[in-house]
């Protein structure tokens, strides 16, 4: 049952994948990466990463939707036509999925307890976690606990793109503002 | 926006559950799925979406663009000032058992809800300072 649920998921992300390709109105490809988010939620969520599910449909189908939208009122809804051929770029990107599956042939097999994941640290967490922090909840307290470091670089991380967009973009306006006072 | 009254309607139902939601995510994130970056984006979709229906000058009027500039810093002045905290308590950097001095398991559960309140407060206002800075620019 599983095993459909993932095939039909995956069919439908292959869709949409070969949709965004094909459309040129720029709306329909924003609209069709947001369902390209929800799927791929909901095979996070059939993957049992329910953590991982919740953050990729509130920011990838959510807000970035949103963000995209926004951008695109800002320029033009149709994508400009290729200037050049595009025979190497469908060469260089079959050429990458192809290395990338390859690579896939060592992952080892999913769910597989075997693995150094499963036995070496992994074992430890699910074992101390409870007696050292009591938070029934692993993930929590290994992000938050034992892994506080890594969660406070990625809040710091997450402040540096906000202060960045708000560099790139604001300062920007605030100098066109200024060269429009300058001719008044 | 004026008219799109089904809209106004059912957006002003929803965001209250949203926001309860994103609240149940963040608190409940010790026992269930979830913790600050989860809620904090879920807060950011409902203020985005009030600012979708009611307008963007609307929202500004509600949380303005200065308060947010705030509120990230602080987001993770919360998260680094709890790992200073302990260190004065005699621990190391980020090392919550301290926080209580008789059960270190309890002091475990307020540095976790501690960092979850600054990793929320950062995610949620940075998603809706990139939000408006984007929509700001098209009028």
């Amino acid at each position: 049952m599983e095993f459909l649920i993932n095939l039909v998921l995956l069919l439908f992300l292959s869709a949409v994948t070969v949709a965004i390709i094909g459309v040129r109105n720029l709306f329909a490809v924003v609209v069709l990466g947001g369902a390209y988010s929800f799927l791929m939620a909901t095979l996070l969520i059939a993957m049992d990463a329910v953590d991982v599910g919740m953050t990729e449909a509130a920011v990838g189908a959510g807000v970035s939707t949103v963000l995209l939208l926004s951008a695109l009122h800002l320029t033009k809804t149709d994508e400009a036509p290729a200037r050049h051929s595009n025979v190497l770029p469908i060469a260089l990107s079959v050429l990458t999925g192809l290395v990338l599956v390859y690579g896939t042939w060592d992952l080892p097999r999913y769910g597989d307890s075997d693995t150094p994941m499963n036995t070496h640290v992994g074992a430890e967490y699910l074992e101390r976690s409870i007696p050292e922090t009591t938070v029934p909840n692993v993930v929590t307290s290994v992000l938050a606990s034992y892994r506080g470091y890594d969660t406070l670089g990625e809040t710091a991380v997450i402040f540096t793109a906000g202060i960045g967009v708000l560099m790139l973009l604001k300062g920007r306006r605030r100098r066109e503002d200024e060269k429009e006072e300058d001719r008044s | 926006m004026r008219g799109h009254l089904i809209l106004r309607v059912v957006s002003k139902l929803l965001i209250p559950f949203l926001l309860l939601f994103a609240l149940y995510v963040q608190f409940h994130g010790d026992f269930g799925p979830g913790g600050g970056f989860q809620a904090g984006v879920i807060v950011a979709a409902a203020f985005v979406l009030y600012a979708l229906i009611f307008g963007l000058r609307e929202m500004q009027r509600i949380i303005p663009p200065a308060a947010l500039e705030v509120a990230v810093p602080l987001g993770v002045l919360i998260y680094a000032g709890v790992g200073v905290l302990t260190w004065f308590l005699g621990g190391n950097f980020l090392d919550y058992g301290m926080l209580d001095s008789h059960d270190p398991s309890h002091g475990q559960h307020l540095g976790i809800l501690l960092v979850e309140a600054g990793v929320l407060l950062t995610v949620a206002s940075t998603m809706l300072l990139i939000f408006y800075t984007f929509a700001g620019r098209g009028r």
